[in-house]
């Protein structure tokens, strides 16, 4: 019985259900490193879902859907930018507020435009992002079922190891981690808070929708009303849990998709109560803040708006 | 009543300002805005009906959907007033409820009298007890609070759903609910309520006992906070934790004992949901309570009337939605949804409000 759950299609699902919260922790990362708390993940993913799944069926075409997608959370990256870095509003305050929106507006758009209750058309199958052709399932059925999977996919794995060298060998990694920490220091240095921090929060938008648009246009083909179901929040969680670190919150999420696949395989057949699986991520992200494991330090000064002294 | 007016100013600007950009949506969508605002607001503050015959429908509702508001409203501006973002409402109250159906099932033999306040105070400290963990975490080791009131949020929900599915679901349910709690347990309703004296209230509304509570402990939350030692000991840690130190107050206590208060009166929501309305747990009953909460206390300004009022504009924002669904052509009730979100995306940025009435009277 172990043996259904072990075995090689457990691990194709894991990267599968991991690749929407790695986007969306990675995205985090670059909000939350730059100093500013993005619990509007949830929301983004949201938009990014809907965008993309919306404009495919206009358009007929998942890539420009999944760049309006992108366009989207930038968008929506823009809103949480300007309202907390500019305007400095509350982080956490403005984060809900994007979540409560985009609870609405895929919802009253899918109403407007498709007059469903929420959800957008069935798209065929030709019109949702393609596997990647990596093996032939015929003559390598294992390998096909690992490595063909959707370039969400690997836009994300390649995403981790950019985002790795981005945070730790480029000026603009050293800016963000500097306005995130010290952001008194980095405006002495002469670097722009606020222009670092937007990007930073401009990037987190793009990624969170990817992951978003995967849902919609790569494991489904269609959005559904609230079809994040919390990933947003796993996300923030791995993030934590991965220490705000690149690498870390890529394992992170790995964990918790194999934790998800495992979750998934279980019903049924082994007498665990599903809920107790699905709330491993978020009971271990409490562990980990309260330091019971190994201690999660925040970036020093997430959540600080960034004020310029005045002369 | 200057000051009056200036505390009255930028909420009332934030409520214009996202009723206008909710304009533009709905104009983009193809309806009419004044049509549909017309059918929000006359379905939520209108003692007629569409025959124009006299009504207790739409306020009555709309003040049933504002009792959990209240609650979740106080329970964020009580933590506020500390100093904590409490995000953890909609998981304290699911607890709360959840509590408050377990006793009104397991002791069906107790009196009314006894039984009441007992399923009352089940929710209050089962939910207390669930916002007082984030509090300690926060106190003992400085973890965000608002990292583990979300977590906490899931934690919740992902254990109250086993408790129902596997415990205290009747056989063969498909609905996620638990058996109906004892019928004493129950507490009034409206109609009960006003038939004494002649009053004609339907019985259909479920507007209950659980609305003057919730007024009721507005004025309690008024009376601690501003009138009673630990009100002020409370408030002080939430202006400055490090003056509160100095001045000889525990701000670790105090972090932990707010929490427990914003626990305890989000947990007063499964009052109004499970003795005043289902007379059930009915898993997933909450529409975003706890969130909104945060939108009624930002917007009534942690003011017991404020948070009133507040409550009441989403109350009505809710009841107004459903009748939009039905009569406007394209607007759905997610309107509601998108209204709140701007709402609470604008009160968040009063500074923005600020600068705009700073440079126009400087312009001047």
């Amino acid at each position: 019985m172990l043996g259904d759950i072990l075995n090689f299609t457990l691990i194709a699902s894991t990267i599968r259900l991991a690749t929407p919260i790695i986007l969306a922790a990675l995205g985090g990362l670059y909000s939350e490193r730059g100093g500013v708390i993005n619990i509007a993940l949830e929301g983004i993913m949201l938009a990014g879902a809907f965008t993309a799944a919306a404009v495919t069926v206009f358009t007929h075409s998942p890539w420009i859907g999944l760049l309006a997608a992108i366009l989207a959370g930038i968008l929506v990256g823009a809103v949480h930018g300007v309202a907390t870095i500019i305007y400095r509003a509350d982080q956490v305050v403005c984060g809900t507020a994007i979540n409560i929106l985009f609870l609405g507006v895929p919802a009253l758009l899918s109403g407007a435009l498709f007059d469903s209750t929420g959800a957008t058309p069935q798209l065929p199958r030709d019109q949702v992002l393609p596997d990647t052709a990596i093996f032939n399932p015929q003559t390598s059925p294992v390998m096909a079922s690992i490595f063909n999977q959707k370039p969400i996919v690997y836009i994300a794995l390649m995403t981790v190891a950019v985002s790795y060298y981005v945070l730790y060998y480029t000026r603009f990694g050293l800016r963000l981690r500097a306005a995130g920490e010290n952001p008194e220091a980095a405006d002495t240095a002469g670097i722009s808070v606020v222009r670092t921090r937007m990007t930073g929060v401009l990037v987190s938008g793009a990624l969170a929708a990817m992951g978003g648009a995967y849902l919609s246009i790569g494991q489904n083909s269609l959005f559904t009303r609230n079809m994040t179901a919390g990933r947003g929040f796993i996300a923030l969680a791995a993030l934590i849990f991965g220490k705000w670190d690149p690498v870390g919150a890529f394992l992170a999420c790995l964990f918790f998709g194999l934790a998800e696949a495992i979750a998934i395989r279980m019903q049924g057949t082994v007498n665990i109560p599903n809920q107790f699986i699905q709330i491993i991520p978020y009971v271990l992200t409490i562990v980990v803040l309260a330091g019971l494991i190994r201690r999660a330090t925040p970036p020093r000064s997430i959540g600080v708006p960034y004020v310029k002294e005045l002369r | 009543m200057t000051s009056l007016i200036r505390e009255l100013t930028f909420p009332l600007l934030a409520v214009f300002a996202a009723f206008l950009v909710g304009a533009l949506v709905i104009l983009a969508i193809g309806d009419n805005p004044v049509e549909v605002y017309r059918i929000l607001l006359s379905s939520a503050f209108s003692f007629r009906d569409a025959l124009g015959n006299f009504t207790f429908d739409n306020w009555g509702y709309t003040l049933f959907y504002a009792t959990p508001l209240i609650f979740t409203g106080l329970a964020v501006a009580l933590a506020f007033k500390c100093g904590l973002l409490n995000i953890g409402a909609e998981g304290q109250l699911y607890v709360g409820a959840f509590a408050a159906a377990w006793a009104g099932i397991t002791f069906p033999g107790l009196p009314g009298i006894i039984l009441i306040p007992f399923c009352m105070i089940c929710a209050i400290a089962a939910a207390s007890f669930w916002g007082a963990i984030p509090g300690v975490l926060k106190a003992r080791f400085g973890a965000h609070e608002v990292i583990n009131t979300i977590m906490l949020n899931f934690i919740a929900v992902g254990i109250l759903s086993y408790l129902v599915q596997r415990h205290y679901k009747a056989q063969g349910d498909p609905i996620m609910q638990t058996t109906e709690i004892a019928e004493q347990a129950r507490i009034a309703r409206f109609h009960t309520l006003l038939a004494p004296i002649g009053i004609n209230f339907p019985e259909r509304i479920p507007l209950n006992l659980a609305f003057l509570l919730a007024l009721l402990t507005c004025a309690a939350y008024y009376f601690f906070l501003w009138r009673t030692k630990w009100g002020y000991e409370l408030r002080a840690t939430g202006s400055s934790a490090k003056a509160a130190e100095y001045g000889g107050i525990s701000v670790r206590r105090q972090i932990i004992l707010a929490m427990a208060i914003s626990g305890g009166l989000a947990g007063m929501v499964g009052i109004n949901e499970v003795l005043g309305y289902r007379y059930r747990y009915y898993h997933d009953f909450s529409a975003n309570y706890g969130f909104t909460g945060i939108a009624v206390a930002l917007l009534g300004r942690g003011h017991p009337v404020g948070i009133i009022l507040s409550a009441i504009l989403f109350g009505a924002l809710i009841r107004g939605g459903l009748f939009v669904d039905i009569f406007s052509d394209h607007v759905s009730k997610d309107l509601v949804q998108v209204l709140q979100g701007i709402i609470i995306l604008f009160v968040a940025c009063e500074a923005f409000f600020r600068w705009l009435v700073a440079r126009r009277s400087y312009a001047r």
